[in-house]
């Protein structure tokens, strides 16, 4: 049957299952009951019985879903999809030096791998040098330590940056790491305009969820600004942002939340870029997302559709965008972290197994399944192998990719895809009325529904009413299986902080200080911040020197929590 | 008299989603919880904890740096002369380091699977194993010590 | 210049104190001989920091704190959050915004939840600040969430205090309660980059005018430190003013005092039968609520 029925025939099929309600249900479901008075997403949103053409009768296929790669894009930004290629497939890797991870890098690609991608310490996420005090204990223990060009030289070392992306997840610190990356290129001889890649670069969600910042925000957006304007200019096949949702959701945020906050957030950096007199077609076609791949499946796959949906829309008609590029959401997709246990840690093969189905079918145009061991450590090799294996048996054994959006269609699906759009439009009303992103980030306004959210979720799971199993269900005596860790080298740390003394020795102090002093002249000016950054870099300057010279200029920030 | 917790992260490490939900439960178990904010010293986190006087500091940390962080408290507090203040610790740490972090005095690791009515019981149970509100009420009798 | 220190065991045991009293744990005396006596000029200065939530009032002490440090004085800082009705714990979380002076022993912070005054100032606050000043801090910051009687109460604690508020949106500065204008030696409206800022400071200002007195009304940006200099001069002058504040203080505790008593009485007599006849009046719907006040107060006169 047709999803563009005559009103006439859905109201047969509204009066048909009333019938069946009362004649065939309700007398079973006397005899069986139902588990539960009512069922909801894990995002907390409804889940009915059973879906009927009646539940889109205000549906139109060529409005609301149409075609892939054309407006809205709904059914995905491309029009042949995986028909052509499959997503890329990135595992993210990062540990110890720069030489550390190469390695993993070269062994990831080796594995059949498609696109690099870059996890940081916390000290190079933070902006501070290997050699701060705020980083003992934490130099290169949960990403890799950068400090300098020379770690990045090494960190790339045999990687043909003009064939492979590189995605680094790298955020307040990202213009540097950027302008680290283009020093890099042209040091091993790369061509700066056949780079593809991204940073992640997405500040906003930083103040909301993931809680990686150094500046207060406005200073922030400037940085943002300022990368996306260059790019627009200098880089034509690289993304200057990531605008993330996996952090928010994994904070606890509801799949709508998830949507409509980095939505919001993709539109204040549209807004702040135009601010400088850009045209929007000229650079929202490189703007990307990341959304996370969560185990509630039916939710998953109609978010994404929402996601896109949604966007096009919104960039035709609020921005006046022409460039179908400019309309079209590609995102990076990551299987949910907070779903994988610590206990029976090889079920967590399963769950990211299941996510991954749901960001196939959900469109992603490239995807990091976890490792089983996510809930321990950071992934062992033997993880991240059986990790790609799954996506590869994804594309290749199980034929989701052969047709496009095969899920389109599916009353259900379409239902979750309705409601997660409307529930994000009404999200950026309420935005809107509370002043725009910025102010409502400084009055703590999505940390609070964040806060909200991760509450009424944690209630929910310890009242049973979600359930994990082997923890919370099917739980057993048995001592949790052991797996081989990925082991930390405890030495890696001294051996980063003899390389940073090593560049120190070796650069050209004059120039440092000379560079410091003219990026915190362009800083307290207007002027666009990446050319005195890759300047300052080339000549060695260090990512926390960098840092260190716009803390009194920008401020730092400090935050209100809420719980 | 309620029961004071601080809770604590320590380091760079921004994900307190579960240290906030811990604050809140355990507010609403009654006790009064102190919550310092992100990316805090082990010097920030002690001199805290003397300030408020806390019965114990609970430090959540997920970065796995726990083997520099806590031996650092401990021994703050030892040289502040807090050695009284109960800490414990929740996140994520290795099975293997849990031994040596109670040798150092931590007196409890809460790992992920642990419910909050778990946190709740344990907290309280150390507390009043401890004894603390009534070993100090007899310190008041005693000579100033500073 | 030479920054004053307090000695860290004094830090404990000032803590100790102060849970001593905050806990009934012996009396006040007691606590205060555990602290080693100071011999000082002058008794610590008392500021107190009020206002609505969301004011900005943390950020403006971590501010203050900078300010008393910058002059080589001591600041201790007793920040009052309200309890949950609910369950009687509370998250104290004002100390997020001053938590760079943790490592200072030139600070202390101490968090007390407002405990059975049910959002109001913690009735053990008052000897929490006595103790600061027994410790030997020079200044002792007293916050508190401006709901409620807080306000007020907050006068029986300080020497100066400090209303601080934000630009309001369209309705003027109903926020601020009437007795405000009474009490506040100094008007702060904060977020003062925000738009509306200079209306509600000339509100405020307009509103002061009316009430016959000269209390300064100050712009500031607590995040970035604008106006904070200006603020702390206020405070200092404000201080030096202080004649008023003794007579003041006694004035509300007197206030208190016999509202606590009214109180007493009338629960006592709710039972009897004149009390009872009053509420079926009201319940009929004869008299109004009000009335039925008047009514009973009349009966605590003359019960006497």
């Amino acid at each position: 049957m047709n999803l563009q029925t005559e009103p006439s025939a859905t109201e047969a099929i509204a009066e048909a299952k009333r019938e069946w309600e009362q004649l065939t249900l309700l007398p079973f479901a006397e005899k069986r009951p139902e588990r539960r008075e009512q069922f909801r997403t894990i995002g907390g949103i409804p889940l009915e019985r059973l879906y009927t053409p009646d539940d889109l009768r205000a549906h139109d296929y060529l409005r609301d879903e149409g075609f892939p790669g054309e407006f809205p894009y709904t059914r995905g930004p491309y029009p042949t999809m995986y028909r052509a290629q499959p997503w890329t497939m990135r595992q993210i890797a990062g540990f110890g030096t720069a030489v550390d991870t190469n390695a993993r890098f070269r062994f990831l690609i080796a594995q059949g791998q498609t696109g690099i991608s870059t996890d940081f310490d916390m000290p190079t996420l933070m902006g501070y040098d290997s050699d701060d005090p705020r980083s003992e204990g934490e130099v290169g223990r949960e990403g890799v330590a950068v400090d300098s060009v020379d770690d990045m030289l090494d960190l790339f070392a045999g990687i043909d940056l003009e064939k492979i992306s590189v995605s680094m997840t790298i955020n307040p610190t990202a213009w540097i790491l950027l302008a680290m990356y283009l020093v890099t290129a042209d040091e091993l001889g790369f061509d700066r305009t056949k780079l593809s890649g991204t940073v992640q670069n997405d500040i906003i969600k930083e103040y909301i969820s993931q809680k990686e910042w150094i500046f207060p925000p406005r200073p922030a957006m400037r940085i943002v600004r300022d990368t996306i304007a260059y790019s627009a200019k200098h880089l034509p096949r690289y993304n200057p942002v990531n605008v993330s949702g996996y952090h928010t959701r994994e904070a606890g945020s509801t799949a709508i939340q998830e949507v409509a906050f980095t939505l919001a957030a993709g539109f204040a950096f549209v807004e702040e870029v135009l601010s400088l007199g850009i045209p929007v077609d000229d650079f929202a076609p490189r703007l990307s997302f990341f959304f996370v791949s969560q185990i509630d499946f039916l939710e998953e796959v109609a978010k994404f559709r929402a996601a896109r949906r949604i966007w096009a829309r919104v960039m035709r008609e609020r921005f006046g965008a022409q460039k179908p590029e400019s309309m079209r959401l590609r995102f990076h997709c990551q299987t949910a972290g907070v779903s994988c246990t610590a206990r029976e840690p090889l079920n967590n093969i399963a769950r990211t197994a299941i996510e991954a189905l749901a960001a196939v079918l959900g469109g992603a145009q490239s995807l990091h399944t976890n490792g089983y061991d996510e809930a321990l450590s950071i992934p062992s090799e033997a993880a991240m192998k059986i990790a790609l294996r799954t996506q590869q048996i994804i594309a290749d054994e199980t034929g989701v990719g052969n047709t496009i959006d095969a899920l389109a269609g599916s009353y259900a699906v379409e239902r979750l895809t309705d409601e997660i759009e409307a529930g994000a439009m009404a999200y950026f009303a309420e935005i809107e009325k509370r002043g725009g992103v910025v102010r409502a980030i400084e009055d703590n306004y999505f940390q609070m529904e964040l806060a909200d959210a991760a509450f009424d979720l944690h209630v929910r799971k310890e009242r049973g009413e979600r359930q994990v199993v082997g923890v919370t269900k099917y739980r057993d005596d048995s001592p949790n299986p052991a797996v081989e860790l990925h082991h930390v080298d405890e030495a890696a740390a001294q051996r980063q902080l003899d390389r940073l003394a090593a560049t120190r020795a070796r650069r050209d102090p004059a120039a440092v200080e000379a560079a410091l002093a003219e990026l915190a002249r362009v800083a307290r000016g207007d002027e666009n911040l990446m050319p005195p950054t890759i300047e300052a870099v080339r000549v060695r300057a260090t990512a926390g020197e960098i840092v260190n010279a716009l803390r009194p200029i920008f401020g730092t920030y400090v935050e209100k929590p809420v719980f | 008299m309620p029961i004071k917790v601080l809770v604590a992260k320590p380091g760079l490490d921004g994900h307190d989603r579960g240290a906030k939900i811990v604050a809140r439960s355990l507010r609403d178990a009654g006790m009064e919880v102190v919550y310092t904010g992100l990316h805090q010293t082990p010097e920030m986190i002690v001199a805290a904890a003397i300030q408020e006087d806390v019965d114990v500091i609970g430090v959540s940390i997920l970065s796995g740096a726990h083997m520099t962080v806590f031996p650092k408290i401990m021994r703050l507090l030892e040289e502040r002369g807090a050695s009284d203040i109960v800490v414990i610790g929740g996140g994520v740490v290795q099975a293997g380091d849990v031994p040596k972090l109670r040798e150092l005095g931590v007196r409890a690791i809460f790992d992920a699977d642990a419910t909050t009515q778990d946190l709740i019981d344990g907290i309280e149970a150390i507390v009043r194993e401890h004894g603390r509100a009534a070993a100090r009420a007899k310190l008041l009798q005693a000579q100033p010590v500073s | 210049m030479e920054r004053r220190e307090i000695a860290p065991l004094l830090h404990r045991d000032l803590a100790r104190a102060i849970s001593a009293v905050e806990n009934g744990h012996g009396s006040f005396a007691a606590a205060a001989e555990s602290l080693p006596a100071q011999h000082r000029a002058r008794p610590a200065f008392v500021v107190g920091v009020t206002g609505p939530p969301g004011a900005g009032k943390s950020t403006v002490v971590d501010r203050l704190i900078e300010c008393v440090r910058a002059r080589g004085e001591t600041a201790a800082v007793i920040a009052v959050d309200p309890s949950s009705p609910f369950s009687g714990g509370a998250v104290l979380g004002d100390r997020v915004r001053m938590q760079r002076h943790a490592g200072d022993l030139g600070v202390f912070i101490r968090s007390m939840a407002s405990r059975e005054a049910g959002g109001g100032l913690a009735p053990t606050a008052q000897e929490a600040v006595r103790l600061a000043d027994r410790a030997g801090f020079d200044v002792v910051l007293v916050e508190t969430v401006g709901v409620g009687q807080v306000e007020l109460e907050v006068v029986s604690v300080a020497d100066t205090i400090v209303v601080v508020t934000v630009p309001a949106l369209g309705d003027g500065v109903q926020t601020i309660k009437a007795g405000l204008t009474e009490i506040a030696d100094v008007f702060v409206v904060n977020m003062a980059d925000r738009p509306g800022a200079n209306r509600t400071a000339l509100d405020l200002k307009h509103m002061v005018r009316e009430s016959g007195r000269e209390t300064p009304v100050l712009q500031t940006i607590a995040s970035d430190g604008t106006g904070i200099d200006e603020l702390f001069a206020a405070l200092c002058a404000a201080r030096g003013g202080g004649g008023n504040n003794a007579a003041r203080a006694v004035r509300f505790e007197l206030l208190r005092a016999v509202r606590d008593r009214a109180a007493r009485r009338a629960a006592a007599f709710l039972d009897d039968a004149p009390a009872r006849a009053v509420f079926a009046r009201l319940a009929a719907h004869e008299i109004t609520r009000r009335e039925a006040a008047d009514a009973l107060l009349q009966l605590v006169f003359t019960e006497e």
